[in-house]
């Protein structure tokens, strides 16, 4: 089988020197798929991307991207590295404008970033609207769409959400599920951690249930949600 | 009407031109203290005595100009002193972030660790300041004293009040403004102006975008040393430098720095000029202008002060409690208590 | 106290031996007093700081209040003052504190927002006239009286010990008052709002003649202890001073600051124990605990701010007493001999030094900090004499660093602080 574009294989760590909270646990996908991982909380579903990010201490296990052994890599050195990450929470800069904060996505960038600004309008078209606004005044799924637009300035192979619809209506989840349809379909890899099972698992060509730090189910996300246990216990039947 | 034009003259005199570059004063080391809150996330108590050593700096530059017979016409030679009495400073400052503060920021200690330190490294500067310059008055401004003085404005228009425009205080408003102009420019339109502000937002996001907390660091550094030795300067030309005065301001600049909204320079700006003609209407003997405006009857006999001028910085110290009680985040809303 | 702690003390009184043989006993009984009264403001500052981690930053003011306190009860009372103007200022007075205590009630009631906003302006504004109109005259009346001599009102003419828990009281009511207003603020503010409380007491202080004459000063406080030239005039004394081999006037100086120390003693004495009791107890170990998890503290049902404004109270009621201790000792009101940051620095210092959180350690800061501060100027002196003494006599630089020694001392001190937080951060007795 080909090597899959991103791959977190048999991670066991935790948060500095504590606990382990992830037990073993494999993450992989294959270059333009959508993986998404979900579970109970606490399952260590963000743990586990996070871990995949570098943001905490693997005590085993190892992360590849694109056949490169990036375990030893920071963040920083990770987002060189094609990596693109949306934290769940404190994910814009709230008194910048839009492009602003597009601006600072592309930091690390050298070269001429307006054909990606471009591209970013393109795929949040009320981004350019509201693109000399504040980005703290904006609406919750409005400030979801920069926090993505911010993390896509990069050109990056793989973007990985952190609960990217938490705490938006569902109208608003159903258009952010939409655009990451469309991300991925211009060959970005996604990873992506969601509470709302359901809806994530319909768009997922991969699916990971997490419980207790390790794999419960793993299968693609129509087979997930064929699965009568998979349906019973965490997507309400 | 003549005396509806003096009112206006005496105000102008005694209270809107001196009130505005007072104003102008507090705001530049107003901005030099938000800015260190808002990127480097403490209150630095060691900012008036580096206004000190700024000034301190400049004016041991200036004096060897004038002994060199260069001067500046009717400006102050001191400004061409500025530009090296701030590069002095920014070594100074660097050189105590990476000798004192550094240690802290790593260790992501309190802030309140923090402004403990920043009292010590205040006591050290003011030290160094007076061990350098002794603690007497030092008058360094030279060039014209008047851009208009009293007598001239009367034969001009013939009214009884005198208006004096002292140059130092067009050259405060004027070089204020520059300064401020080329802050924000710096600020909003280059690349390093704005991660700084990314950095002051939201740090962790900052660091994920790969801006660099060290260099963001510096040049903060290199700004409030730009900003502290300007205010300083500008506040000595108009007054006198003594080693003891900028201690004194530190109350009257933090208390602007909060009212505007600690970390939003625009409010730093703001609290400024709030601070300063708060402190000078209030400490004002009203009692000219009201003769003037008011019949002969109602005429007041008293001074008409609110607060004798001794209480000056107690109107600012009032406006700062009052803030912090209603509305702790400042008029233009900064970084939140 | 631990070993290395009574050896830390024995240290200590060594230095102060030390002093005496080598400068003089007159010095080191100087340094003595000076040096038990900072260990009482050194314990003030520790209960706030080491207890509830409140930093305050206007010291000197609850210091200032306490001097208050010793001309207040102590002085006897103006006459004439009183009879010219007393009773109508008391009259603004209350009138002040009754518009004060109006808007404060107007602010609680649950009128619309704008309503009350205005109608609390309105009262404030138009409260100041009414105040002024009545305060300035009785004022200019009383300080008209005599103003070299006197021109303000005096005081109870009691004996100036009880000036001393007085001085506590009367810092524990501002304390109040302050707390009340600004203990909900976070560290930084509180320090500046401290910071900026204490210029204002002391500004009072400095301008307000009636009360305390301002900047002309109030000599000649009573005194608990007796004066030298009447253990002069004593013959009994004379005697027992030259069977010491002393001569009267040098015996007397000493005397008299022996007497005091004994009085500060006792009374260090007496804080530090109740301090001590105080730590060891419940309500000490509650403090301490919401010092270290306020959000846990608080979610236990503790009322945090509650609790920081009894050890506001506590700590600025113990500088209060140091203040009255301190005016007492040097016999005069000297407002402007206050520099709120300077010497509120200083206490920090000591406590730094010492071991915050640790009352004994702050006691022992609280000398050696001291002793340090008037020990500078000379050993600087000393040092940059013994630098300078390779150049030749004429030499500017000479003469300008012998001059600057004399500055060496607040830079001193400002190093010692940042030296003992970077390398030392618990100090030398660190809390156990």
């Amino acid at each position: 089988m080909a090597e899959p574009h991103l791959i977190g294989e048999a991670m066991t760590g935790g948060y500095g020197r504590g606990a382990d909270i992830l037990q073993g646990c494999t993450l992989s996908v294959d270059k333009g798929q959508i993986a998404v991982i979900v579970g109970p909380n606490g399952a260590g579903k963000s743990t586990a991307m996070k871990a995949v990010f570098g943001m905490l201490n693997l005590r085993s296990g190892s992360v590849r991207i694109g056949g490169e052994d990036i375990t030893h890599l920071s963040p920083q050195d990770r987002v060189a590295k094609g990596m693109a990450f949306v934290p769940q929470t404190s994910n814009i800069f709230p008194s910048m404008t839009v492009e602003e904060n597009l601006e600072m996505g592309a930091f690390l960038r050298r070269d001429d970033i307006r054909p990606t600004i471009e591209q970013v309008y393109d795929l949040f078209p009320i981004l350019r609207d509201k693109r000399r606004q504040a980005a703290g005044e904006l609406s919750g799924g409005q400030r979801q769409q920069v926090a993505v637009g911010r993390a896509l300035m990069t050109q990056p192979s793989v973007l990985m959400l952190d609960e990217p619809t938490a705490g938006v209506s569902p109208i608003v989840m159903d258009e952010l599920f939409d655009r990451i349809i469309e991300v991925a379909r211009a060959g970005i890899t996604i990873l992506m951690v969601e509470q709302n099972a359901r809806q994530a698992l319909e768009i997922a060509d991969k699916g990971y249930v997490l419980v207790q730090g390790c794999n419960a189910y793993t299968g693609t996300g129509a087979e997930l949600m064929a699965d009568d246990e998979v349906r019973r216990t965490f997507l309400g039947g | 009407m003549t005396d509806i034009l003096n009112a206006i003259v005496a105000l102008s005199n005694f209270v809107l031109i001196p009130g505005a570059a007072y104003g102008a004063q507090l705001a530049l080391g107003a901005l030099g203290v938000t800015l260190i809150y808002g990127i480097l996330r403490f209150s630095n108590f060691a900012h008036g005595d580096t206004m000190a050593f700024g000034t301190m700096a400049t004016i041991l530059v200036t004096w060897g100009l004038q002994s060199m017979g260069i001067s500046f016409g009717f400006l102050p030679t001191a400004l061409i002193a500025l530009p090296v009495g701030i590069a002095i400073t920014g070594l100074l400052l660097l050189g105590t972030d990476r000798a004192v503060y550094r240690f802290y920021r790593k260790q992501k200690a309190a802030p309140v660790v923090l402004v403990i330190v920043s009292i010590g490294v205040m006591f050290v500067m003011n030290g160094l300041v007076r061990f350098i310059i002794g603690v007497g008055d030092v008058n360094f401004a030279d060039g014209a004293r008047f851009v208009i003085n009293a007598r001239q404005f009367r034969e001009m228009t013939g009214l009884d009040e005198g208006l004096a425009i002292r140059s130092t205080t067009l050259i405060t408003l004027i070089t204020a403004a520059i300064a401020v102009a080329l802050l924000f420019w710096f600020l909003n339109k280059t690349r390093t102006g704005k991660s700084m502000r990314a950095f002051s937002d939201n740090e962790d996001l900052a660091l994920l975008s790969g801006i660099n907390p060290e260099r963001v660091v510096a040049v903060t550094w290199l700004i409030v040393a730009a900003l502290a030795t300007t205010a300083g300067v500008l506040y000595g030309l108009d007054k006198s430098f003594k080693a003891f005065t900028y201690f004194q301001l530190l109350l009257p600049i933090f208390a602007a720095a909060i009212v505007g909204g600690l970390g939003n320079p625009l409010g730093a700006i703001a609290g400024g000029f709030v601070i300063a003609f708060s402190e000078v209407l209030v400490t004002y003997a009203w009692k000219k202008v009201l003769e003037y405006l008011l019949p002969e009857n109602l005429e007041p006999s008293s001074l008409v002060q609110l607060l004798s001028t001794d209480y000056k910085f107690a109107v600012s110290f009032a406006i700062l409690i009052i803030v912090l009680l209603f509305k702790p985040t400042g008029l233009f809303k900064g970084q939140s208590v | 106290m631990t070993a290395r702690g009574y050896l830390l003390y024995a240290g200590m009184a060594l230095l102060i031996v030390l002093t005496g043989f080598v400068q003089g006993w007159n010095l080191a009984l100087t340094i003595l007093n000076m040096g038990l009264i900072s260990a009482i403001m050194s314990l003030g500052v520790n209960l706030q700081w080491g207890f509830a981690g409140l930093f305050n930053v206007g010291v000197m003011g609850f210091v200032a209040l306490g001097g208050l306190a010793a001309v207040l009860v102590s002085m006897p009372p103006v006459a004439e003052g009183w009879n010219a103007g007393g009773l109508r200022l008391l009259g603004a007075l209350a009138l002040g504190a009754a518009i004060l205590v109006a808007a404060v009630q107007v602010w609680k009631r649950k009128i619309g927002g704008r309503m009350r906003a205005l109608v609390m302006l309105a009262l404030l504004i138009g409260g100041f006239f009414l105040f002024r109109a009545s305060l300035d005259p009785a004022v200019n009346a009383i300080e008209a009286i005599n103003p070299s001599l006197s021109g303000y009102l005096g005081g109870l003419g009691l004996p100036i010990i009880i000036a001393w828990p007085v001085g506590g009281l009367l810092a524990a009511g501002a304390a109040w008052i302050i707390g009340k207003a600004a203990l909900g603020l976070r560290s930084d503010y509180l320090a500046i709002a401290t910071l900026g409380i204490a210029e204002i007491v002391i500004a009072v202080l400095k301008n307000e003649d009636w009360l305390s004459r301002g900047v002309k000063n109030v000599v000649g406080l009573p005194r608990p202890v007796p004066y030298e030239v009447e253990l002069q005039r004593d013959p009994g004394f004379v005697e027992a001073a030259a069977g010491y081999g002393l001569d009267p006037v040098t015996a007397s100086t000493l005397w008299v600051k022996i007497l005091y120390s004994g009085l500060f003693a006792v009374v260090l004495i007496a804080i530090l124990f109740l301090a001590q009791r105080a730590l060891a107890s419940p309500w000490g170990r509650m403090m301490r605990a919401i010092r270290d998890n306020e959000v846990a503290a608080a979610a236990m049902g503790k009322n945090v701010t509650a609790r920081h404004l009894q050890v506001f109270i506590l700590g600025s009621a113990v500088c209060g007493i140091a203040g009255a201790m301190m005016t007492t000792l040097d016999g005069q009101l000297t407002p402007g001999s206050y520099q709120p940051l300077r010497f509120t620095f200083l206490v920090w210092v000591m406590v730094i030094v010492g071991g915050s959180g640790n009352n004994y350690g702050a006691v022992l800061g609280g000398f050696l900090i001291w002793w340090l501060w008037v020990m500078v100027e000379p050993l600087g002196l000393w040092a940059m004499e013994l630098i300078t003494s390779g150049m030749s006599p004429d030499s500017w630089l000479r003469a300008h660093l012998t001059d600057s020694a004399a500055q060496m001392r607040l830079m001193t001190m400002g190093i010692i602080l940042l030296a003992v937080l970077r390398f030392s951060p618990k100090g030398l007795m660190p809390e156990r």
